[in-house]
């Protein structure tokens, strides 16, 4: 038999996905649905070796039973408010406190000499070991987590905003001055906003780094009366809650996710409005 | 050193009631120290330009066009010589220098803004000196989204946007076609005379710099080695056997300089 010659009429393509909206979110949503597939399976599959006893390692669908329960608890979104006020308090003390330092860091020569290592240094220092001083200091209060959030976070928004500006491109600045800019419009007009991608990419990490200080002080900083989510991990714990523990750690891993993706997305738009990468 | 210096002096003081000078340059050297020993990229120039002078400098890549254009605008210091300037200078880059994050509107506003121009004008300012480049079309796509001449010709309506009487271009037209390079040719020279702008114009091309210029400086090796005033009647065609027969007759000067150092 002859092969069939198919012939070659344009077809018109059937809508593809990845068109439309629904497309767009598809593509956006699968890696994603994917990776929680993944997860689920090994969870699961980890259950069913019985490695641990259900009551300590709980599977996917008992965590998922308790989560769905606990968000119909009033005391649950109590604790989400008081964490995220703190989280959003945190993060705005940080962002003033490291814009100010890296701007006055990034302009003054002799500050940048002295501070320069010590703001390096801190980003990397784990903020939890801040929190025996941070009690000491305070007491076991809100000022004792705020203090270590913001120490936390500050840093990584500080050098974001020494790098930015230390990179602006040469050629800018010389622009700036043909155009006739003084000290003042030099900065607004051209070392910000060359400067913001950098600035972006600080506050993406001061962000982690503040929610990552945050849990830590609520696991070690427990406020009678004051329900938070760190507050509900440690009070499972005690109580061997197994399933609600699980249950608020994905609580906290999907908060921490959804604002990073809230980073991402405004670091992409500038990247992408700046130039700096393409689509 | 010293003595060219007074002798130019000299010669400026009868001039200066007719034809004042906008730029003097007077023995004007640069060299750049690096790991390699000192670069002498400009070598003791001495260039004065008269308000309303249109002036092409031509040379070879390397020859210290851009180091002198930096002087000029006061981006760089000499290191022996003076530099004067009746006015501020503005300065179009060789490699346009656009800031990426503002529309190519934007980026000839700010130039306005910059200038003191009051909100509502500068919009309608911007929008003339793109179409006077031929961009109004692209006026609000981002400088990634341009093409190198496209870039060159908004980096053009920025510098004019400027509004000083003193303009040093960089090789404004090296990315064009003939045909807008033609039309920049002309919108060029009718600005220049309407607004009795002094200009330095950079370029590779001596047949666009007898096209435009009053006076021709060719370089080498750091030094002018030339000067001629183009005297031709304007407006001069650049494939016109005139314009043709001169930039043959400058380049050969300018070969021969070249072969000679
Ligand atoms: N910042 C610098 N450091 C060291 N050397 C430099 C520097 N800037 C320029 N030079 C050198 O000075 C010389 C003149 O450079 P310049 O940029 O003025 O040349 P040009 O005439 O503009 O050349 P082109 O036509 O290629 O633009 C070159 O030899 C160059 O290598
Ligand atoms: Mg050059």
């Amino acid at each position: 038999m002859s092969t069939v010659l198919t012939p070659v009429v344009e077809v018109p393509a059937p809508a593809r996905p990845g068109a439309g909206l629904p497309g767009r979110a598809w593509a956006w949503a699968w890696p994603k649905l994917l990776a929680i597939g993944l997860v689920l399976a090994v969870w699961e599959a980890l259950v069913w070796t019985g490695w641990r006893p259900e009551y300590v390692l709980p599977g996917p669908a008992t965590v998922l039973a308790a989560l769905a329960e606990m968000l119909g608890t009033p005391k649950f979104w109590q604790a989400v408010a008081t964490t995220l006020t703190r989280a959003v308090i945190g993060f705005a003390v940080a962002l003033v406190v490291g814009t100010l330092v890296g701007i006055l860091v990034a302009r003054i020569r002799p500050l940048r000499l002295a501070v320069g290592a010590l703001i390096t240094g801190l980003q990397t220092m784990p903020s939890i070991s801040w929190f025996p001083l941070a009690i000491l200091l305070f007491g076991l209060n809100e000022r004792a987590i705020m203090f270590v959030v913001v120490l936390g976070a500050a840093p990584s928004i500080a050098n974001g905003v020494i790098s930015g500006i230390d990179h602006v491109p040469p050629a800018f600045t010389r622009l700036g001055r043909v155009l006739g800019a003084g000290p003042l419009a030099q900065y607004r007009f051209i070392t910000l906003p060359a400067a913001l991608p950098a600035y972006v990419a600080g506050l993406t990490q001061g962000w982690a780094f503040a929610w990552r200080s945050l849990m830590a002080g609520e696991l070690l900083v427990i406020i009678a009366g004051r329900p938070s989510l760190g507050a509900n991990l440690e009070f499972a714990r005690q109580f061997s809650q197994a399933d609600r523990l699980l249950a608020t750690m994905l609580v906290v891993l999907v908060i921490g996710m959804v604002v990073d993706g809230v980073f991402a997305a405004a670091s992409r738009r500038i990247r992408r409005r700046w130039g700096l990468s393409e689509a | 050193m010293t003595g060219a210096v007074v002798d130019l002096r000299e010669e400026e003081l009868p001039a200066g009631s007719a034809a004042p000078v906008a730029l003097a340059v007077r023995g004007a050297s640069r060299v750049f120290p690096t790991p390699r020993g000192p670069v002498h990229a400009l070598a003791g120039v001495d260039l004065s330009v008269a308000h309303g002078e249109f002036v092409a400098v031509v040379g070879a890549s390397g020859c210290g066009k851009s180091t002198l254009l930096n002087l000029v605008a006061d981006l760089d210091r000499a290191t022996s010589g003076t530099v004067e300037r009746a006015d501020r200078v503005s300065l179009m880059f060789q490699d346009a220098t656009l800031l990426p994050w503002l529309s190519a509107r934007s980026n000839v506003e700010l130039a306005l803004r910059l200038r003191g121009v009051a909100r509502a004008e500068r919009r309608l300012e911007a929008e003339r000196l793109l179409a006077l480049v031929r961009l109004h079309g692209a006026a609000d796509r981002h400088p990634h989204e341009l093409s190198g001449g496209m870039r060159q010709r908004v980096a053009l309506a920025r510098c004019l946007a400027q509004g000083t009487r003193i303009v040093a271009m960089d090789e404004p037209l090296g990315a064009l076609d003939a045909m807008t390079r033609d039309h920049l040719h002309d919108e060029i020279e009718r600005i220049a005379s309407e607004q009795r702008l002094t200009i330095l114009f950079v370029t590779h091309n001596m047949r666009e710099a007898v096209r435009l210029a009053d006076r021709v400086v060719l370089m080498a090796h750091g030094r002018i080695i030339h000067e001629q005033v183009v005297g031709l009647p304007r407006p001069r065609v650049m494939d016109s056997a005139e314009v043709a027969t001169r930039a043959a007759d400058l380049t050969a000067r300018l070969r021969s300089s070249e072969g000679a150092a």
